[in-house]
């Protein structure tokens, strides 16, 4: 099984070895082994639930660093339109671009103006495309990775589109090459980043082979740096600023509000998308025409990676939203127009295929795998159903799949390994009360 | 193939009368299932459609049954029985939006009258045998090709 590259990390020294994880894991990708939670690569989708989950900060986002812009001539920051729901009221859009430029990058591409073309672009897709219905839209990283590990059957639901970050990353790079004559791999291009998802589709693409984006920065790691510079207060424009319904892709259901009138369903939270993909998988949501997911409860703006509470960041959200006036507003959605039509529809959307990612089969071969899944049934038949995680597996079931592919023993469960005592007790009392030819004979047995 | 085949999975999944709590569940471990058997995705998804719509009919018209799921080399069949009331009329009941269900049941967005001929339409193979006052059994055979034939 390739092993995958992963945002999310476990810090083993942090690790108690605690079953919380485990439980809330959407891919049962993790066990506790040996006393520390180990995930499982090929399973994992970087949602970051068990980095909200885990109260040690054993889980950790690994990302980029200040430190590795040095590597090019030119820093241009892609920030999610989620950043500027972590900062105080106080400081407005072009503060906070100001501060990005502070911390040593040399141009600033808002990536809400990449939404904005993302959003003309789905529009013109819906529209022009039979796909089989819903379509899903395919912004939030963790929940492809989601469907093409446990819902690889709806792939072909997936709008093949770009996302934002990937639009703007392309714009910048190509107005900043052409206006300053840098070469290309002159220019660093780092996105700051509210989740885990972003930073790994940003070092192993989902569908585009070459990634226009060097790297990615985690909002909880710049933000002290960045907190600093806000307070002493210049401003500066950025590249490019989405309009209104740009920003507001950050917030649960801001992409559909960005679409527009449309059969339209917005789910938020990893487990509620689940919920929506199973009776997408059953074909119960045909009458949908798209369906807007989001790995993090209340859009990005929830995201993992983030610093604020997800509630607050989204009122903070909603007002950066309602600060952009209707006249640039029209500029913006005018001038995303304009970059379509120049680079070419064709331009954001993915040219490589989406494929199933392997990681929940029993076997390799089907007449093994059925066979396990026999064994499998039987062993499940025989555990408590408590799902009380004691023996590292989130659940009866998943424990019993750990033993059928030979990662696990049937005693590592609380409840088999205490009956296999008493039946041994018992076994022992029997042998010691087992007359000896010597002894006389007594009367209790 | 037989129960005692050691190539042969055989799982039942119990569906209650009026059960609509429960719906889709027993279409969601099956679908688990052939997944964790490592059945290519459209042959999954067409397996858990018609799950989906024999668990269906078990709760809407039923008295109670359940659904089988086998699976072998070969294939896979989804089987729904019930212990009635039974299919009087089974032509009409494959027509398309014809359907038995009580208003109180289509209030529920349940009952269209494309259940059974959803299920044909996943299915290489489909059968229906009913009597009323007896139950009825609905079969759905998926063919899982082997590479090369
Ligand atoms: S990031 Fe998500 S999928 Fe990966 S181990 Fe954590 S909870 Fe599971």
């Amino acid at each position: 099984m390739e092993s995958r590259f992963h945002s999310v990390k476990l810090l083993e020294d942090k690790c108690k070895g605690c079953t919380n994880c485990i439980k809330r894991c959407p891919t049962e990708a993790i066990r506790v082994r040996e006393g520390k939670a180990v995930i499982n690569a090929a399973r994992c989708i970087d949602c970051g639930e068990c980095v909200r989950t885990c109260e040690n900060h054993a889980k950790a986002i690994m990302a980029n660093s200040l430190d590795d812009l040095q590597e090019f001539d030119y820093n241009i920051a892609l920030p999610a339109p989620a950043l500027y729901s972590q900062i105080g009221k106080a400081s407005g859009p072009d503060e906070v671009v100001w501060a990005l430029e502070q911390i040593g990058f040399d141009a600033v591409c808002d990536v809400s103006f990449g939404a904005d073309i993302i959003t003309e672009c789905t529009r013109r897709y819906i529209r022009g495309n039979d796909l089989p219905r819903p379509m899903i839209s395919s912004a939030c990283p963790a929940v492809v990775r989601l469907v093409q590990v446990r819902f690889p059957g709806l792939i072909p639901h997936l709008a093949k589109i770009e996302s934002p970050m990937y639009a703007a990353a392309r714009v910048a790079r190509a107005r900043v090459g052409e206006q300053l004559r840098i070469p290309d791999d002159r220019i660093g291009v780092f996105f700051i980043s509210p989740c885990a998802a972003k930073i790994t589709a940003i070092i192993s693409p989902l569908g585009s082979e070459k990634s226009y984006v060097n790297g990615a920065l985690a909002v909880s790691d710049i933000y002290g740096p960045l907190m600093a510079s806000l307070g002493r207060g210049g401003s500066s424009r950025p590249l490019y600023r989405g309009s209104g319904l740009g920003f507001g892709w950050a917030m649960n259901g801001g992409e559909l509000r960005a679409l527009g009138d449309m059969k339209a369903l917005a789910v938020d939270g990893i487990h509620n998308v689940i919920g929506v993909l199973e009776e997408a998988d059953s074909g119960r949501l045909q009458r949908v025409d798209y369906i807007e997911a989001l790995a993090c409860q209340a859009g990005c703006v929830g995201g993992p990676a983030n610093v604020e509470n997800p509630f607050v960041a989204r009122v903070r959200m909603r007002d950066v939203s309602a600060g952009v006036d209707a006249g640039s507003m029209a500029t913006s959605l005018q001038l995303a127009r304009d970059c379509i039509d120049e680079f070419g529809e064709g331009y954001f959307c993915m040219h490589e295929p989406i494929q199933p990612l392997a990681g929940m089969e029993l076997a390799e071969s089907l007449e093994s795998a059925i066979a396990r899944m026999g064994e499998l049934e039987k062993i499940v038949a025989e555990l408590p159903g408590l799902d009380c995680g004691a023996c590292g597996s989130p659940t009866c079931r998943t424990h019993a799949e750990d033993v059928v592919c030979g990662r696990a023993i049937e005693t590592d469960c609380v409840f088999k390994l205490r009956e296999r005592m008493q039946q041994m007790a018992e076994d022992l009392l029997r042998l010691a009360r087992t007359d000896l030819p010597s002894m006389a004979r007594r009367d209790d047995n | 193939m037989t129960a005692r085949d050691e190539h042969a999975l055989e799982m039942d999944f119990a569906v209650g009368r009026h059960d609509f709590a429960a719906a889709g569940e027993v279409a969601s471990r099956v679908k688990q299932v052939l997944r964790q058997l490592g059945i290519a995705s459209d042959l999954v998804r067409r397996a858990a459609v018609a799950t989906y719509e024999a668990e269906m009919n078990l709760v809407i018209h039923s008295n109670g049954g359940k659904v089988v799921l086998r699976v072998d080399s070969e294939r896979i069949v989804v089987e729904a029985c019930d212990l009635g009331p039974g299919i009087p009329d089974i032509e009409l009941a494959m027509r398309e939006g014809y359907s038995t269900a009580s208003d109180e049941v289509r209030e529920m967005g349940f009952g269209a009258g494309m259940g059974l001929p959803n299920m044909r339409r996943c299915s290489d193979s489909f059968k229906i045998d009913s009597s009323v006052g007896r139950g009825t059994t609905v079969t759905t055979v998926i063919y899982i090709a082997e590479p090369g034939s």
